[in-house]
C-alpha cells in the first residue's frame, strides 16, 4: 500500500493505463506540460510525451468530437473537460453523439473513450465552476457514469473506465483532490457498477456519491456516538450501471433510507435509487426515505452561504434525527 | 468537347477562380476507365436518390429526408478519389455519400423506408446511414457535429501510422457554427489529415447562405484565418471536384495537414420533405437546372469521343439496379421489436442496473 492523494491518484490510474495499452491517449485543455489546472495529470506530458499527451486549445467540441472519432477508429482516449459545468459547451457530443451512435448504428462502432472532469462544490467558484451534474448524465441512455471518493477508487475506477468498451463519464470532485489515503500498489482495478458498503449498522441506510461520502461517515458516526443510531454507509461510486442490489439488501435489513446527494435537487440521483427503493421493497420500509440534497437553486460564490446549501455532516445528522423523531422508534435492530 | 459553362454559374455563387474548370486540363489527367467510373456513380446517385423521393410519394418512406439531387458530382468526384479505408463523415443529407462509397441500395432505400434489410436495422434512418466496412463513419443530424469527429478520426490515423485520410462533408450553414471553427483549428494545428469539404449550395435550410454569412465564400474566405488556402471548385463538374480530391488526399497523405474545399453547386429539390422551396428565384434554379451536373457530363463523354449505347446501357443497368434494390426493400419485413432494445452497450444489452 501506498498512500496517494486524490489527485495522485488521477495521474496513478492514466498512468498504469497508458503503460499497458498504446492505445491509451489523452487529450485537453492544459493536462499536458501545465499537468492540469488541478495538478491531477503532473509527470503524464513527461513520461508518454506529446504525441501521447496532448494539450489543446480551449475547444470543448473539438476536445470530445477527437476523441470520439479517435475511439471510432481504434484508439482508447481519455479527454479531460476542466470542469463539469463546462460539459454544457459540448454537450452534444456527450448526449446526441457518443451516447448514440452504437446504438444508432446498430452496434457497427464501439465507443471506448473516457471523459474525466472535476465536479462539485466546496472551492467557492460561484454557480459555473461548482455544479455537480452527474445527474445531467444519468439522463442519458449510453453513457457509463462513475464518482469516486477516495484516493483507491479513483485509480482502480478510472482504470476499469479506460479498459471499459462503453463511453464514461468520469467526475473527479474538486474538494476530495487533497484528500490522501492508501492505494494498493501495482496493477489496480475496481469494477464500474459496484457500490462499497462502507459500514453496516442496524438502523438506517444512508447512500452518498463523492465529497457525500466522508460527511456520510462522519454523520455516521456521530450518530452513533451520540444518539445510538447506527448506520450503514453505502457508497455508491458507479450512478450507471446502477448497483441497486447492494442497496435494496441494506434498506431491506435497515428499514429506513437516506440518501445524500451535492446535485440540486430535482432528478437528483436519489430521486431515482428512491424510485427503485418504493417500487421494489415498500413493505420492508419502516418510514418514507429522505432525500438530503442541494436545494434546487444555482449556487452561490460566498464560502458562508456555500456551505449552507451543501449537504454537510450538522444537516445529514439533523434531517436524520428529525425523520427518526416522528417515525418509528430506531436504535433496537431489526 | 463542350464549352465549360462557369460563365452561368449564378454571381451569388461567388466570382472567385474555380479550379479545375478547364475541361482540357482535367480530362487530360483523368483516365478514360476513371470517367465511366465516375458517370457510373453519378447515375447510381441521381436514379437512388429520385427513387427515395418517388417511395415518399408514395409514402412508404416515413420521416424526413434531406436529398442530393443536383450536388452528386461532389460526392462521386470524392468518393472516386478515396482510398477504400478512408473515412468518410457526412451530413443528414448524406446519401449520395454513403452510396459513393460503395454501400449497397438496398441497404440506403431499406433504412429510409425503415426495413430489417436497411443499412442501420431500422435503428438510424435516414439521417444517419452508416457502413464501416465502406468507410462511411457515419451521417450525423446535428449540423457541424461530425467535423471534430473526423478531426478525430484523422488523429487517429496519423497516431497509427496509416495513410488513412478522414473527409467531412458539409453544408454551407455549417460554416457559421462553433464546431466548423474549433475542427479547422485543431487540424491545421495538429497537422492532421483531414479534407473538409463544404458543399455549398446557397442555401442554409431555407435562407440565403449569402444573407446570414460575413464573407462570400463561406468556407473558402475563412480558410486564411486558419493558415490554409482559399480553395474552391466548380462543384457540379465531377472531374474538376475529382482533381481537387486528389490533390488534397496527396497532401494529407503527405502529411501536409487538412484542406478545405468549398464546392459550388445547387439542390435540384428543398432543404427537406417539408419543404417545396419557394423562396428560390425560378430563374436561380431554371440556371442552375442547366447546369445539371449528371446530364453535363454526358454531354462531354460523347464530346470526348464515348459511344452513346455505352452510356446507355450504363444507364439501363443502373435503373434496373435501383429496380431490384426497390423490389429487395419492398419484400423486407419491418425489424423486429426486439432490435430497440439491442446495442445500447458494447455487450449488446441494454442493462443500467443489476
Amino acid at each position: 500500500m501506498a498512500e496517494l492523494s486524490y489527485r495522485e491518484a488521477v495521474a496513478a490510474g492514466i498512468a498504469q493505463e497508458m503503460e499497458r495499452d498504446e492505445r491509451v491517449v489523452f487529450l485537453g485543455e492544459d493536462i499536458g506540460a501545465a499537468g492540469g489546472v488541478f495538478k491531477a495529470t503532473v509527470g503524464l506530458y513527461e513520461r508518454f510525451g506529446p504525441r501521447r499527451v496532448r494539450d489543446t486549445p480551449i475547444s470543448e467540441l473539438a476536445i470530445l468530437g477527437a476523441a470520439m472519432g479517435a475511439a471510432m477508429t481504434g484508439l482508447r482516449p481519455i479527454a479531460e473537460i476542466m470542469f463539469s459545468d463546462f460539459l454544457a459547451c459540448c454537450w452534444d457530443y456527450v448526449a446526441n453523439e457518443i451516447a448514440k451512435t452504437r446504438y444508432m448504428t446498430n452496434g457497427q462502432f464501439t465507443m471506448p473513450l473516457v471523459i474525466r472532469t472535476a465536479n462539485g462544490a466546496g472551492s467557492r467558484f460561484g454557480a459555473q465552476h461548482s455544479q455537480s451534474v452527474e445527474n445531467w448524465a444519468m439522463a442519458i441512455p449510453g453513457i457509463k457514469v462513475v464518482a469516486p471518493s477516495n484516493p483507491a477508487d479513483v485509480k482502480g475506477l478510472l482504470a476499469a473506465a479506460i479498459r471499459d468498451p462503453d463511453p464514461v463519464l468520469f467526475f473527479e470532485h474538486k474538494s476530495l483532490y487533497a484528500m490522501k489515503g492508501e492505494v494498493p500498489d501495482g496493477e489496480w482495478v475496481e469494477p464500474l457498477g459496484r457500490a462499497k458498503v462502507l459500514q453496516q449498522g442496524d438502523d438506517i441506510t444512508i447512500v452518498a456519491l463523492a465529497a457525500m461520502v466522508p460527511r456520510a461517515l462522519e454523520a455516521a458516526r456521530i450518530l452513533a456516538d451520540e444518539h445510538r443510531i447506527f448506520a450503514t454507509v453505502i457508497d455508491l461510486r458507479t450512478l450507471v450501471p446502477l448497483d441497486t442490489q447492494t442497496v435494496l439488501a441494506e434498506v431491506i435489513r435497515t428499514g429506513r433510507l437516506f440518501t445524500v446527494e451535492e446535485n440540486p435537487r430535482l432528478c437528483g440521483w436519489g430521486a431515482e435509487v428512491s424510485s427503485i427503493v418504493i417500487e421494489e421493497c415498500f413493505y420492508d420500509l419502516d418510514q418514507p426515505v429522505v432525500r438530503i440534497t442541494t436545494p434546487h437553486i444555482p449556487l452561490p460564490a460566498a464560502d458562508a452561504l456555500e456551505d449552507a446549501v451543501v449537504p454537510s455532516v450538522a444537516r445529514i445528522v439533523s434531517e436524520v434525527l428529525h425523520a427518526a423523531d416522528f417515525r418509528a422508534p430506531v436504535g433496537h435492530g431489526r | 468537347m463542350s464549352k465549360p459553362d462557369t460563365a452561368s454559374i449564378p454571381a451569388a455563387a461567388g466570382t472567385a477562380p474555380l479550379r479545375g474548370a478547364d475541361p482540357h486540363t482535367a480530362v487530360a489527367s483523368i483516365l478514360p476507365q476513371d470517367r465511366l467510373v465516375l458517370y457510373r456513380l453519378l447515375l447510381e446517385l441521381r436514379y437512388c436518390e429520385k427513387r427515395a423521393n418517388d417511395l415518399f410519394l408514395q409514402n412508404l418512406i416515413k420521416g424526413t429526408s434531406h436529398l442530393a439531387l443536383g450536388q452528386e458530382a461532389v460526392a462521386a468526384g470524392f468518393g472516386h478519389a478515396m482510398e477504400p479505408d478512408d473515412y468518410t463523415f457526412c451530413t443528414y443529407r448524406g446519401h449520395h455519400h454513403t452510396l459513393a462509397r460503395g454501400a449497397s441500395m438496398t441497404g440506403v432505400l431499406g433504412e429510409l423506408m425503415g426495413r430489417e434489410c436497411g443499412l442501420l436495422g431500422g435503428k438510424g434512418g435516414s439521417m444517419h446511414l452508416t457502413s464501416v466496412k465502406h468507410g462511411v463513419m457515419g451521417s450525423y443530424a446535428i449540423v457541424g457535429g461530425h467535423l471534430p469527429i473526423a478531426v478525430g478520426a484523422a488523429w487517429s490515423a496519423q497516431y497509427r501510422g496509416t495513410r488513412q485520410v478522414a473527409v467531412a462533408f458539409f453544408g454551407d450553414g455549417t460554416t457559421n457554427i462553433g464546431a466548423f471553427h474549433e475542427s479547422l483549428n485543431l487540424a491545421a494545428v495538429w497537422k492532421l489529415p483531414v479534407v473538409f469539404v463544404c458543399e455549398n449550395n446557397l442555401y442554409m435550410e431555407y435562407t440565403p447562405i449569402g444573407n446570414v454569412t460575413a464573407v462570400a465564400n463561406p468556407a473558402a474566405d475563412r480558410a486564411a484565418a486558419y493558415g490554409l488556402p482559399s480553395i474552391i471548385v466548380d462543384g457540379n463538374d465531377v472531374e474538376a471536384v475529382y482533381r481537387v480530391a486528389r490533390e488534397a488526399f496527396a497532401l494529407a497523405r503527405s502529411g501536409g495537414g487538412p484542406s478545405l474545399v468549398e464546392c459550388k453547386t445547387y439542390r435540384h429539390s428543398g432543404h427537406s420533405r417539408a419543404d417545396p422551396a419557394k423562396y428560390r428565384p425560378p430563374e436561380e434554379l431554371q440556371a442552375w437546372l442547366e447546369r445539371d451536373p449528371v446530364p453535363a457530363y454526358r454531354l462531354r463523354l460523347l464530346a470526348a469521343g464515348v459511344a452513346e449505347d455505352v452510356l446507355r446501357r450504363m444507364e439501363d443497368d443502373t435503373l434496373k439496379q435501383v429496380d431490384e434494390a426497390t423490389a429487395a426493400c419492398k419484400a423486407s419485413p419491418p425489424p423486429p421489436t426486439a432490435v430497440a432494445y439491442t446495442d445500447v452497450w458494447a455487450d449488446g444489452g441494454n442493462a443500467w442496473r443489476n
